[in-house]
């Protein structure tokens, strides 16, 4: 290559893959196998002291998930990244090695619901402590702020959609008080967004969504931007003080800007193992090499979708930040130039009843709890995902009784409208 | 020339060029970045003499120290300086000093010292500063990307095997050995 820097669409197909060196397999393979032979007593012992790379067990690293974590590394303008098991995996993994019990966290209001949820209550039992802030009030972060904060977390474009974050001022808050910025970028996925360009430290994904993008397997991805210094407290002693683990070794030290991917490889994936299989991680990977062409027509047809509905008589308010006049519509034009997303909500005059009758007439959208899929789908989260909560509670979720969630999908946009149209018509 | 940032191909012709690596400042603690350096170059198939006053004739991973470069008892192709950027000028000394010149001065990640790199070219040197040789190795390999790491190098031609052992990849250009 020249010395120019490849481009995204030639990193999403290129990026940390190879032709295999022993078969010339030009497609990344599915090494499906659980260890690796050694090839003697002394290189065990160098891959077991962290000294030389390599493989050595599938739970520690494989090399068909290694593709997609320099992959998905490249994309982001990280360092260095982790693929897990899931999305929920790579949150638990990046906050277990940030805190210890006793710490706080900040993070947004405005999250998917599952993470407000291992939030609340999950981490809860590792003595991790969440604070709230608004992100439509960002003085709300500064003011949450304490001694005990370790970390801020927020998501891109936040779920259920329509939410866009400050990227920038919330790093400029975390800067201020010495912790990283954790940015969700599951729904805007670097094509749309690198936040690591905005000022975020680590950027967590659920892969379970837009990277593989076809609804076929979930994982998860964690990128390390190498930019925190970790060494400058003692307060991230993962990462500054010698490990036990390793013989003594200062992760920091040793590994410089990649140092947190590794410390959550070796102290996170290790000990707690939520290992991706390398069959999800070549799905992923072979979804990841059409990011770029599925993001710009899944943003083109959910532009279409939002007009379309905004202008429906049975539809009272379509909350997309690609549509002008939408509240977060001037944060759009700055962080997401190429197109808003997919994902977003609407509400429906006719409330509960309207919305639970349009996610049964609906034939092409499928109706289930997923986002990042080919495959245009639809959800009434007031009688699915939310149902247990208090009518009051709903709607601070944005989950009132009105509003459906789409995520909107790749087919012909032509098709995604005429089929709200006709199940419109029904309500 | 411009140390800020380095072609590829520069840092490519001198890892494959060179042969025998003196490194300055060893540790012998097997968890110090230095030791993981110079075990790692040593695995890969250089000649590595650690110098360290400190343990001059101890002898670690197979690697016998050297009190400093004069004693080393081989010609010298490149000193890696695992040293505070203040001792660099001094390091430069002994190398400018040495016989038989190496042709190569590496600083690590954090050590750079311009003025000194100005001097050591003008002495017919090579001079790398403020990056590692571990990491480039493993970058221009490909190995580093078994870690998740991001190598920042696309290429659709064949990794090559060095032909000891599954787990290790040259840094020789690729392709086809009848294209070379
Ligand atoms: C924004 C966001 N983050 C995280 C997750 C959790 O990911 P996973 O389901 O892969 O654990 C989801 C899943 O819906 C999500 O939408």
């Amino acid at each position: 290559m020249s010395a120019r820097e490849p481009g995204f669409a030639t990193l999403a197909v290129h990026a940390g893959a190879a032709p295999d060196p022993t078969t010339g397999a030009r497609a990344t393979p599915i090494y499906q196998t659980t260890s690796f032979v050694f090839e003697d007593v002394d290189h065990a012992a160098a891959l077991f002291g962290l000294q030389t790379f390599g493989n050595i067990y599938t739970r520690i690293g494989n090399p068909t998930n290694g593709v997609l974590e320099a992959r998905v590394a490249a994309l982001e303008g990280g360092t260095a990244a982790l693929a897990v098991a899931s999305g929920h995996a790579a949150q638990h993994l990046v906050f277990h090695t940030l805190l210890t019990p006793g710490d706080e966290f900040i993070a947004s209001t405005k999250l998917y619901g599952g993470s407000i949820n291992q939030f609340s209550h999950a981490f809860k039992s590792f003595g991790w402590e969440v604070v709230w802030a608004d992100p439509d009030d960002i003085s709300s972060f500064e003011k949450a702020v304490s001694p005990k904060t370790k970390a801020i977390f927020v998501e891109s474009i936040a779920n259920p959609g329509g939410v866009v974050t400050d990227i920038a001022a919330i790093s400029a808050i975390a800067k201020k008080a010495g912790v990283p910025l954790i940015v969700d970028n599951t729904l805007a996925t670097p094509y749309l967004w690198q936040p690591i360009k905005d000022g975020a430290d680590i950027v967590v994904h659920s892969a379970t969504k837009f990277l593989g993008g076809h609804g076929n397997s979930i994982g998860g991805v964690i990128v390390d931007a190498g930019t925190f210094d970790w060494s400058a407290t003692d307060r991230y002693p993962f990462l500054s003080k010698p490990r036990p683990e390793y013989q003594g070794m200062v992760l920091h030290e040793t590994f410089g800007n990649f140092a947190f991917a590794i410390a959550v490889r070796v102290l996170g994936l290790r000990d707690l193992g939520p290992a991706l299989s390398p069959f999800n991680a070549f799905m992923i990977l072979t979804g990841i090499e059409t990011l770029g062409l599925r993001m710009q027509r899944h943003s083109e047809n959910a532009l279409a979708v939002a007009k379309y509905l905004a202008a429906h008589p049975k539809v009272e308010w379509v909350s997309y930040p690609g549509l002008d006049g939408d509240k977060y519509h001037a944060l759009a034009a700055k962080y997401l130039p190429k197109g808003a997303g997919a994902v977003f909500t609407f509400g429906l005059k006719g409330g509960y009843e309207a919305g639970v009758r349009l996610v049964s007439s609906v034939e092409l959208f499928s109706h289930l709890a997923n986002i990042g899929d080919t495959r245009s789908l639809i959800i009434h989260p007031a009688s699915t995902t939310h149902r247990q909560l208090s009518d009051e509670a709903k709607v601070v979720a944005g989950a009132g009784p009105e509003v459906v969630r789409l995520s909107v999908g790749i087919e012909d946009p032509a098709d995604i409208i005429g089929d709200l149209e006709q199940a419109l018509a029904q309500l | 020339m411009n140390h800020d940032s380095y072609e590829d191909a520069y840092i490519r012709a001198i890892l494959d060029g060179v042969r025998t690596i003196a490194v300055v400042g060893a540790s012998a603690n097997p968890v110090r970045p230095s030791y993981l350096v110079m075990t790692y170059l040593a695995e890969r198939g250089y000649t590595v003499y650690p110098v360290n006053p400190g343990q001059a004739g101890k002898v670690v991973a197979g690697l016998t120290f050297s009190r400093s470069l004069a004693d080393v008892p081989v010609p010298i192709d490149m000193v890696d300086v695992f040293r505070a950027p203040e001792h660099v000028p001094q390091v430069l000394d002994e190398v400018l000093a040495l016989a038989q010149r190496p042709k190569v001065l590496w600083t690590q990640l954090g050590v750079r010292d311009d003025a000194a790199a100005a001097r050591a070219e003008a002495a017919g040197l090579q001079v790398v500063m403020n990056r590692c040789p571990k990491i480039e190795y493993g970058r221009l390999s490909g190995e580093i990307g078994w870690s998740g790491v991001n190598a920042r190098t696309i290429s659709a031609r064949r990794p090559k095997l060095m032909g000891q052992g599954v787990q290790r990849l040259s840094i020789a250009t690729r392709g086809p050995a009848s294209e070379r």
